[in-house]
This record gives structure tokens, C-alpha cells and sequence, in this order.
């Protein structure tokens, strides 16, 4: 077996790592926070030390984020836009801090990771994501090297003793599942899924796109136990970044023999990997629908068992994980598994990534340690939701989650405890609501979703996810009656007996736990006909006050011309004809409008 | 741009079927069913299994795009940070309504489920760049510069 080190320039990676460096991170959210200009700045200025682009280092709220090494200090910097770059460029000519700007002097200092336990992440927003030297020197590829050293079996045990569970969702052994597949004789099928359909998660494109070489090796380490030679990443074709990314990527680990054939000299250890586009379907996350599209089918879910393991791409045995938990394997062959299980808490092992947003004020991505709760996680981490508003609820695990409310927080983030106050993990996505936001209009937005993503194949889920959405969008329009939560309730549990996949199974999730934690909301726009948060507009009414000087501004507005009045008189809305659509509201310059 | 039986040319399995409608759809934007048709004598594939195939996933556009094709997003974080009423304004602004082409054929809309750019909501996708904590000041900035350039 080859030394990685005969293959890759640790120490050109190290030097790199350590002299002067300027990173600026252009991951997705840098560069739609206009990281790209700040770095051609930053090249611009010919500073005389080396610039690096890395990827997202998770602090999407502080976006573009520029790091600064400078005669052994490093100094981070947030917001630094095309226009703070001249200070900038000014304090790195005269050796010194551009305060106004700094976030920390390292990232343990930065309030946002007090809490945080980077394992995922420890590279993301550090290295360069292709740059191997620099992935060798923050001990890449040990993982792999520590895996060959053993056998295939032994990797599952030592998977096994680490306690690592799927982070897709669902949270199955991952070295029960490997040691499922590991019997199989034959052509295996090693699957990573990375179709991220889950609106408010983005981790898994925050790998790919930020440490791409953590995956590729956690996909090799699995192969070696596995005994797979036929690797394949199913990604979103919504990532352009993330594809591009792993593109390259590979393209380099072929080149210095880390994967192909003998890999690190190893005679016989053959692993290749393609990437796979899915074409955006939400139930193309589920296993059977995922192997359905990647041989090019409609992406239905079949009925199991047979199970993947048996039968899977083309009718040969598959094993799919998830990005988080393949990345987690380079993780757990490098530091050892009992090293792994020290940290998270009794059953769940290690950390979780976890994508913080909504209306919070540092919203971005995350890792933790598992048994975080949820309190640390908005209030410490996150810094509470924007100023002004009050906490309502965070939606946990997508729309298959539930939300969990103000009195829950305490709970930690694992998989039990999350299941048990009615959210799951999910793919760990927490998008937090403040008190401007209905819930019902929020169950209503979920159920317009599983409706337009439910595959079709099977009734229960079909027709159950039409009709409850019908019955929400009822009861958001004032047209809801008291037996309609009755039917929400005997739907919902219909629902999720009878479908054949998780879409279905959980797709109630979001109304059965607002209903059970915001019943009085409920009630409010079915007894009252009233929406307290405001946010259901048909349930909302305008009259026009005593404010009003005639100016006809809302008259020139009204789409229906249901305003009506002489100019520099007060003007009264014809209730009958207004569509509730609040142009007026908006225009009134006197604020003569009361919305109820 | 380059002629249809250039990219079928690489094509010759049932199996690719998924990776020759993604690069049909790169190459012209959306697929149309001529190209489909040529498609499926090439693969072998009957043209009502492309089409269930075409259909289902919402990455496949069967109608022409603009230059620009807009995808706003209408994700869960972007849906609390007010995305409908972004999608309202960007509608009045084109005069035209999501899963639409403009007349001059610049701009063409649609929504889409989630681009993963959530800390960043409300976002939206312009091609491939996505631009992020939108306002309708900010859209009508990014707008009104592309229509510009055309």
C-alpha cells in the first residue's frame, strides 16, 4: 500500500495552511452576497499573499466572510461587500485590524460557535475545496488510510461500535445497513444521496460545494467495506456550484490514484464514481424512487421488501446513505470510533448539521453535538429570532416534520426527542417563525407542497394530501366549520396508515402538530373568521378612518374599483367588491386604512 | 448552438434517458417535442414513457425560456420571509404569470420548490446565479440591469 504522502504535497498543503492566507468564501450564499467581486478585489489590490477562494464556513447571515492571516493573527472579518474592500486591503498594507468589520480573531471566539462542534465542518470555509494538498494536511485521506489497514469487515465493526446513524432522516445503523449488503456477491451499487429536496435544508450542498474530497473519501472507505466498485452521487441539478464542484473533484482523485483502480496501490480495490443528476422531484429522496430515477424512470417509490440491499440499480444489491453520513465515515476512520462516540448523547451519536432559518438574526449551517437543544441552538447560536418579534415556533425536519413550540425548546436535538414532541430530524432543517406567522397558512404552504410532490402512485396519498390541503385552504378563506377539524384529524390518520412511502406517511406532520400545539389559531379563523396574525388575506378587513384627507391615491390602486368618494372627502370601501388584496393599505400616505 | 443529432449522438440506452433530456434542456433551454421524438427513435424508448419521464420531474421545461429564466424560490424559509409577495411583484413587473415567457422573450418565470439558498431567503435563481435577501428594490435593480444588457 502507497503513503498518501507519496501521492499528494503535504507539505506544500501545510505551508499553505499556515503562512499569510486571505480566504474569501464563495460557496452559493457568499456569491449571492457578492463574495466573487470581493475576492476580484482582493486579487486586484496585488497584496502580495496568497488568495484562496474556500466554501461556506457556515455563517451565511455575515456573508461575504473574509479571513486574514497576517504575521501569525487571523482576524475575521463579516460583510465585507465590494465597497469595504479599499479599508480593507488599506488595514492589510499597514499590518493592521480593520476593527469595524471584525467578527473574531478565531472562530471559537465568534458567539455563533460557542456551542458548535465541528466535525462535518471542520474544513468548510478553511481549505480550499479542491486543493488536495491542503485537504491531506488537515489530516485527509488518514480515514481511508486507516481503513485499509484493516478489513472490509472490520470497517463495519468499527462503523458499528462508532453508533453512526443515517442523517437522512430516518436514523438506521449505518453499520447494520453496510453489513447487510457486505454478503452480497456480485455487482453492488454504492448510492450517495445528495437530493437535498427539502425546502430549508441545505448541509448537503454545503459539503459537496465546501469540502468535497470529506465525501469522495467516506465514499471510498464505504466501498472498501462494502465491496463495491460502482459509486454513484444523485444530486439535485438545482446545485449548478455543488455538481461543478464534485466534478472536478473527482476528476483529481482519479488522477492521484484515489480512486480508479488499485487504489493507494492497493492490488484489486477498484472505486469509481459518477454523479447522477436528479431533476427536481422531493420523493426522489426516498430509496426506491431514487434508484427508479437513476435508471431513468419516473421517480415512484415501490413497495419493500425486496429492499435495496437485495435488489436494487438494474436489479443488483445497492446500499444508499446519505452525504452527511458518508462524510461522517472519513470523520470516524480518522479519529476512531470511540473517540466518535464520546461526543452526542446516549443514543445518538456524534454531531448533527443542521440549517438555522427563517425569521432568526444569524441564520446559516450548523453542526452541534447531538443533544444540543433547541433553546442553545435559536437563542445562543442563532441569537433569537429578528429584533422586535417574539419566538413562536421552529418546523423541524421539513414539510415530514412537525413544529415544536415555545414550551418544548428544552428538548434536545436527537432522533427519539425529536420524534417524541411530534418533529422529527429529518434532514435537519430548522426554519424558525416568529410571531408574524400563521400556522395554519404555514400547514397550508406544507400541504401544497407534499400535494404537488406526491408521486401519485398510490391513493391514500394522492387524493388524502389534495383534500387536506382543500380543507386548510377552507379554513384560511373564513369558510371553515368546527367539523372540518374533525376531518383534518380522521384524513390525517388515514393518510399516514395507508400510504407506501415516507411522503406519505408523513406528509400530515406539519398539521397534525400545529393543530395539536396552536389549536386556538384554529378555532380564530374558523370561529371568528379571523386570522390573528394578519396573514391569511381573505379573512382580513379594511375600512377607511377618519385620517383620511380625499386624496384618491387609493382609488387610482384599487384593482376592482370597489373605493369610492369625492376628492378631499373621506372615501369608504364597498365590502362586497373588495378583493382583500391591500393595495391600499400599501399607498395610503396618512394611514387612513385599518386593516382587521 | 449545437444541432440535435450532435448530442444524441452520445445516447444509445434506455438508461440514459434522464442525463439526454438534461443536456437537451441545457443546450435549448427546454424540450420540445420534436426533439423528443428524435430522441426516443434513438434510445429506443417509446415517446409516452419520455414523456411520463419529462412530466414528472420539475427541472424539465417543455415550453421555451427567455434568456433569462427566473426560478423563484418557494421554500419553506423563503415562504416565512414573504416569497409570495416577491412573486406577485416580479409578475406585475413582466406582465406575465410564473410558468410564462415574456413577449420580447428576455424573461421567463417560474417557481421552484427550494435552490438550498435558504439563509438567504427570500432568493431566487437567474440562470444559474442566485441572488438573495431580496427586496423589491433589489429585484427591480437586477431587472432593469438585464434588460439593459438583453
Amino acid at each position: 500500500m502507497k503513503f498518501i504522502t507519496q501521492i499528494a504535497d503535504l507539505q506544500k498543503g501545510h505551508n499553505e495552511l499556515n503562512d499569510d492566507r486571505i480566504t474569501v468564501g464563495v460557496a452559493t450564499c457568499g456569491i449571492s452576497a457578492g463574495a466573487s467581486k470581493t475576492l476580484k478585489k482582493l486579487q486586484d489590490a496585488n497584496l502580495g499573499i496568497l488568495i484562496d477562494s474556500v466554501g461556506c464556513v457556515g455563517m451565511c447571515y455575515a456573508e461575504p466572510i473574509v479571513t486574514v492571516k497576517q504575521k501569525g493573527i487571523i482576524s475575521i472579518y463579516g460583510k465585507v461587500t465590494e465597497e469595504n474592500v479599499p479599508k480593507l486591503v488599506d488595514a492589510i498594507k499597514n499590518g493592521v485590524v480593520y476593527n469595524e468589520l471584525l467578527l473574531g480573531h478565531s472562530l471559537e471566539e465568534i458567539a455563533y460557535y460557542k456551542k458548535q462542534k465541528r466535525l462535518l465542518m471542520q474544513n468548510c470555509g478553511i481549505i480550499s475545496p479542491l486543493n488536495l494538498n491542503q485537504y491531506i494536511a488537515t489530516s485527509g485521506y488518514s480515514g481511508l488510510t486507516n481503513a485499509l489497514k484493516i478489513n472490509p469487515g472490520q470497517v463495519i465493526d468499527e462503523i458499528k461500535l462508532s453508533g453512526l446513524r443515517g442523517r437522512g432522516g430516518a436514523g438506521f445503523s449505518t453499520g447494520l445497513k453496510w453489513s447487510l449488503i457486505a454478503v452480497k456477491t456480485g455487482r453492488k451499487y454504492l448510492v450517495c444521496n445528495g437530493d437535498e429536496g427539502d425546502p430549508g435544508a441545505f448541509m448537503n450542498r454545503t459539503i459537496m460545494e465546501s469540502d468535497p474530497f470529506r465525501l469522495i473519501e467516506g465514499m471510498t472507505i464505504a466501498a472498501y467495506a462494502i465491496g463495491s466498485h460502482d459509486g454513484i452521487i444523485y444530486t439535485r441539478a438545482e446545485y449548478p456550484l455543488a455538481i461543478e464542484t464534485l466534478d472536478k473533484a473527482i476528476l483529481i482523485a482519479k488522477e492521484h490514484n484515489l480512486l480508479g483502480k488499485d487504489i493507494l496501490g492497493m492490488v484489486g480495490f477498484n472505486f469509481d464514481i459518477r454523479i447522477v443528476k436528479g431533476s427536481g422531484a422531493f420523493v426522489c429522496g426516498e430509496e426506491t424512487a431514487l434508484i427508479n430515477s437513476v435508471m431513468g424512470r419516473r421517480g415512484n417509490p415501490v413497495f419493500k421488501p425486496p429492499y435495496p440491499a437485495d435488489r436494487g440499480i438494474s436489479g443488483n444489491p445497492t446500499n444508499i446513505n446519505n452525504v452527511s453520513t458518508l462524510s461522517l465515515v472519513t470523520n470516524i476512520m480518522s479519529m476512531t470510533a470511540r473517540e466518535f462516540l464520546k461526543i452526542g448523547s446516549e443514543k445518538s451519536k456524534g454531531t448533527a448539521m443542521l440549517c438555522l432559518t427563517g425569521k432568526i438574526s444569524r441564520a446559516g449551517v450548523i453542526e452541534v453535538p447531538m443533544g444540543t437543544t433547541l433553546r442553545d441552538i435559536i437563542f445562543e447560536i442563532g441569537n433569537g429570532v429578528i429584533e422586535g418579534t417574539k419566538f413562536k415556533a421552529v418546523q423541524a425536519g421539513g414539510p415530514a416534520g412537525g413544529c415544536i413550540c415555545e414550551k418544548e425548546l428544552d428538548t434536545p436535538v436527537d432522533y427519539e426527542s425529536l420524534n417524541g414532541v411530534g418533529a422529527m430530524m429529518g434532514s435537519g432543517g430548522l426554519v424558525v417563525i416568529n410571531d408574524t406567522a400563521c400556522v395554519v397558512d404555514l400547514a397550508k404552504f406544507f400541504m401544497n407542497f407534499t400535494k404537488s410532490e406526491s408521486c401519485g402512485k398510490c391513493t391514500p396519498c394522492r387524493e388524502g394530501t389534495t383534500r387536506l390541503y382543500e380543507i386548510l385552504e377552507r379554513i384560511t378563506k373564513g369558510m371553515g366549520t368546527k367539523k372540518d377539524l374533525e376531518l383534518l384529524k380522521t384524513l390525517s390518520a388515514y393518510v399516514k396508515e395507508n400510504s407506501l412511502c415516507g411522503l406519505g406517511i408523513a406528509a400530515s406532520n406539519p398539521i397534525m402538530s400545529t393543530l395539536n400545539k396552536f389549536p386556538e389559531e384554529y378555532l380564530a379563523h374558523i370561529e371568528k373568521k379571523e386570522c390573528p396574525t394578519k396573514t391569511c388575506k381573505n379573512l382580513l378587513h379594511y375600512t377607511i378612518t377618519q385620517e383620511c384627507v380625499g386624496c384618491g391615491n387609493c382609488v387610482k390602486h384599487c384593482p376592482v374599483n370597489a373605493i369610492t368618494g369625492r376628492l378631499k372627502e373621506k372615501h369608504v370601501i364597498n365590502k362586497d367588491l373588495c378583493v382583500r388584496c391591500g393595495a391600499c393599505f400599501e399607498v395610503c400616505a396618512f394611514d387612513a386604512i385599518e386593516r382587521k | 448552438m449545437r444541432i440535435i443529432s450532435d448530442i444524441l449522438k452520445n445516447y444509445s440506452r434506455a438508461d440514459d434517458l434522464m442525463p439526454a433530456l438534461q443536456e437537451i434542456q441545457k443546450e435549448y433551454g427546454y424540450l420540445s417535442e420534436e426533439n423528443l421524438i428524435l430522441l426516443s427513435k434513438k434510445i429506443n424508448v417509446p415517446l409516452s414513457q419520455i414523456s411520463g419521464v419529462a412530466t414528472f420531474y420539475n427541472w424539465f421545461k417543455l415550453k421555451p425560456i427567455g434568456k433569462y429564466h427566473i426560478s423563484v424560490c418557494r421554500g419553506t424559509a423563503c415562504h416565512v420571509n414573504n416569497s409570495e409577495q416577491l412573486l406577485k411583484f416580479i409578475e406585475k413587473k413582466l406582465k406575465i404569470t410564473a410558468g410564462n415567457l415574456t413577449d420580447d422573450k428576455v424573461f421567463s418565470l417560474e417557481c421552484v420548490n427550494c435552490i438550498g439558498a435558504c439563509a438567504k431567503a427570500p432568493a431566487i435563481m437567474i440562470n444559474d446565479v442566485v441572488y438573495g435577501e431580496l427586496t423589491e428594490k433589489k429585484i427591480d435593480i437586477v431587472l432593469d440591469g438585464l434588460r439593459d444588457k438583453k
